[in-house]
């Protein structure tokens, strides 16, 4: 017996809609074998997972709060797995971001600066994430070195040079020597939405995102050029589209919205820049950008409910004693299964029972 | 001489889990498929590595079971790159993500357990030959194994016929499955030896190279043994080149920062990530002209009968 792929004459759009769910489905089914093995009620920790957050007002403006740099994130590298590069270091552009802007903040701290400084903040998280994505990509360019691997690599010197920092010169001297900057001025702080609450300017930003993504892939040239290089690269050429500009281009949009995410992370949220401001948004973003079929609106859908799964983590943890780290395995664990219904999208699958010898005489 | 031993000693110590990754994933490259799961194999034998040690007491058990815990996660890799045609960077990234996860589930309750490391060779009269001796001949076993599984691989690829296939799979599978080869076996058999490498390579951290587990210690070691194949182009000789070039950058950083030299620790530490990157480019910069690597390398395979 054996499984056989069968080409599908065209791709199915049935099953590109129906996949993520299908998915989720069988996700959720591992996942209660995963909370039994490890002795809790499996209803019960589902229950906690993905329904309690869903209840109350706090929490559904959390995931709103998680969700907005995982979408952020997730659209641009959308761009690059649309165009066939592998930005896997957004995490790393997402951390320089958050530094750059808080250079401004930490300069600023004091002073009476008007309101100027957070909106430049913003500009120089974005800059400094495109600069930082742009290191892979013009190794890949001009060098042709793997940026899988040089952007990944980058995630590390981000993550070390930011922990320089707050431990080093930017480092709160009244602070009791936690490595953390001092809380950044009004000025330099993302407003909320609502007085009192949670949910910031960034998740505007990020529909906006979203918006000009879905407008950018659907409506004008660069978008195709972008889809055509990754799904039919020798058809790009005979085009005449520029693939390496392509490469640029995509990592700088990606790292951008990486950077702005990690500032508006910083300068909403957390308040000021320490060690550990992301729990992986960077990789959960890769997740989000496959779940959401490397779609603009997709994404904003998988954003949210990935972020519910943060959320879910949290309070089940708390609630049940369940370790964060199932969150993980729920999040490896999908993607595995996006990938896997994925391929339904193109092939058949088929199980062959006749003996190899004999398919192979009759071929 | 006590200071240049004890540093040859650690860039031994150091280098191995990177060798022992990396020759893994070197057969499974020259097999055609991409692993970029090596980090998440690693982590997770790291923690079924020490799990094993700590519950039996035996290095070499819990040997075993890093190497059982890699195979087992290089086979979910196979199923869905192999089996379903999956893209192979994208699953790879996914192993990653899931072995960071389970290897924390799995090893939270060792955190602060302590084991005997493994024990060192030692042969009376030629182990205190004053400098050499220890480096020759008081290693743990893991350091002889490693050399042993290059040559072994060495041997395999270029010195045997199933060498031969797995290369020419790698390098065409169109051709190779035209002749009647099994081309989706050998690359499993290929996925297969690669998660083993990786496994120990991990259980390698937590048994001999510091006796205690901690969440993450792999430390991005398992991209250092994927960004090592390239800097080797896919030949077994270099990657022992390679992985100790890397682990003495790795210890000579260490030493600087126990010097003191007023640079922040965080750029000594920062030093073999960005002494990757510098190689690849490099390298890859060298190689302009024709790509030494396996021609298939990432692509999907489906065979039409």
């Amino acid at each position: 017996m054996q499984l056989v792929l069968e080409k599908r004459a065209e791709r199915s759009n049935t099953i590109a809609l129906v996949s993520p769910l299908i998915a989720i489905g069988l996700t959720i089914v591992t996942m209660s074998i995963l909370f039994a093995i490890l002795g809790k009620n499996p209803i019960l920790a589902l229950g906690v997972y993905f329904i309690d957050p869903l209840t109350d007002s706090y929490s559904l403006q959390e995931i709103a709060v998680k969700a907005t740099p995982l979408v952020m994130i997730a659209i641009g590298l959308s761009l690059c797995y649309l165009a066939n590069v592998w930005n896997i270091g957004a995490e790393g552009q997402f951390l320089i971001g958050a530094v750059a802007g808080s250079w401004l903040a930490v300069k600023t701290q004091g002073t009476g600066a008007g309101a100027w400084v957070m909106p430049a903040m913003l500009l120089l998280g974005a800059a400094a994430g495109a600069l930082y994505a742009l290191i892979p990509a013009i190794c890949r360019v001009r060098f042709g070195a793997s940026e899988i691997l040089t952007s990944l690599m980058l995630v590390y010197v981000a993550d070390l040079f930011l922990d320089y920092l707050v431990r080093g010169p930017w480092r709160d001297p009244a602070g009791f020597n936690f490595p953390t900057t001092a809380e950044f001025d009004p000025v330099a702080t993302v407003p909320v939405l609502i007085e009192g609450g949670r949910l910031h300017l960034g998740a505007v930003i990020a529909l906006v995102v979203v918006a000009a993504a879905t407008v950018l892939l659907g409506r004008t040239i660069k978008g195709f050029e972008i889809r055509v290089v990754g799904a039919a690269p020798r058809a790009a050429r005979f085009g005449g589209f520029n693939s390496n500009q392509l490469i640029l281009l995509t990592f700088a949009i990606s790292g951008a919205l990486a950077g702005l995410a990690g500032i508006i992370e910083v300068a909403g949220p957390v308040g000021h820049l320490q060690p550990g401001i992301s729990p992986g948004y960077g990789f959960t973003a890769i997740i989000v950008a496959f779940l959401g079929r490397l779609n603009p609106i997709g994404i904003l859908i998988a954003g949210l409910f990935l972020a519910l799964t943060f959320i879910g983590g949290e309070q089940a943890q708390i609630a049940m004693k369940i370790p964060l780290d199932v969150t993980k395995v729920f999040q490896g664990i999908l993607l595995f299964y996006v990938l896997a219904c994925d391929s339904l999208i193109l092939y058949r699958f088929r199980l062959v029972f006749a003996s190899r010898q004999v398919s192979r005489g009759a071929a | 001489m006590e200071l240049l031993e004890a540093i040859i000693l650690s860039v031994l110590a150091a280098s191995t889990p990177l060798l022992l990754a990396a020759t893994g994933e070197l057969v499974t490259e020259r097999s055609g498929v991409l692993n970029l799961g090596v980090e998440g194999m690693m982590i997770v034998g790291a923690a079924c590595g020490f799990g094993g040690a700590w519950l039996t007491g035996s290095t070499t058990l819990g040997a075993l079971c890093g190497i059982v815990a890699g195979t087992l996660l290089s086979l979910i890799f196979a199923l869905m790159t192999l089996g379903l045609a999956v893209n192979q960077v994208a699953t790879g990234l996914a192993l990653t993500i899931l072995g960071i996860g389970l290897s924390g589930l799995i090893g939270a309750r060792f955190v602060g357990e302590r084991i005997t490391p493994a024990p060192h060779l030692h042969i009376p009269g030629l182990t205190d030959i004053p400098l050499i001796g220890r480096i020759l001949f008081g290693e743990d076993a893991f350091v002889y194994f490693s050399l042993a599984l290059v040559i072994a691989v060495w041997l395999f690829l270029y010195r045997t016929r199933m060498g031969l296939v797995l290369r020419a799979a790698g390098d065409n599978h169109v051709s190779a499955h035209a002749l009647g080869y099994p081309v989706l076996r050998i690359r499993t058999f290929a996925v297969m030896f690669g998660g083993a490498c990786a496994g120990l390579a991990g259980a390698y951290l937590p048994l001999a190279y510091t006796p205690f587990f901690i969440p993450g210690m792999t430390a991005g070691r398992g991209w250092i043994a994927l960004a090592l194949v390239v800097f080797a182009s896919w030949r077994p000789g270099r990657l022992v080149i390679g992985a100790y070039l890397f682990g003495a950058v790795t210890i000579l950083q260490l030493h600087a920062q126990g010097l003191g030299l007023g640079i922040p620790s965080q750029f000594m530490s920062s030093l073999p990530y960005l002494a990757t990157v510098i190689v690849l480019v490099l390298i890859s910069r060298a190689r302009t002209g024709g790509s030494t690597a396996p021609a298939a390398l990432g692509t999907v395979f489906v065979p039409d009968r």
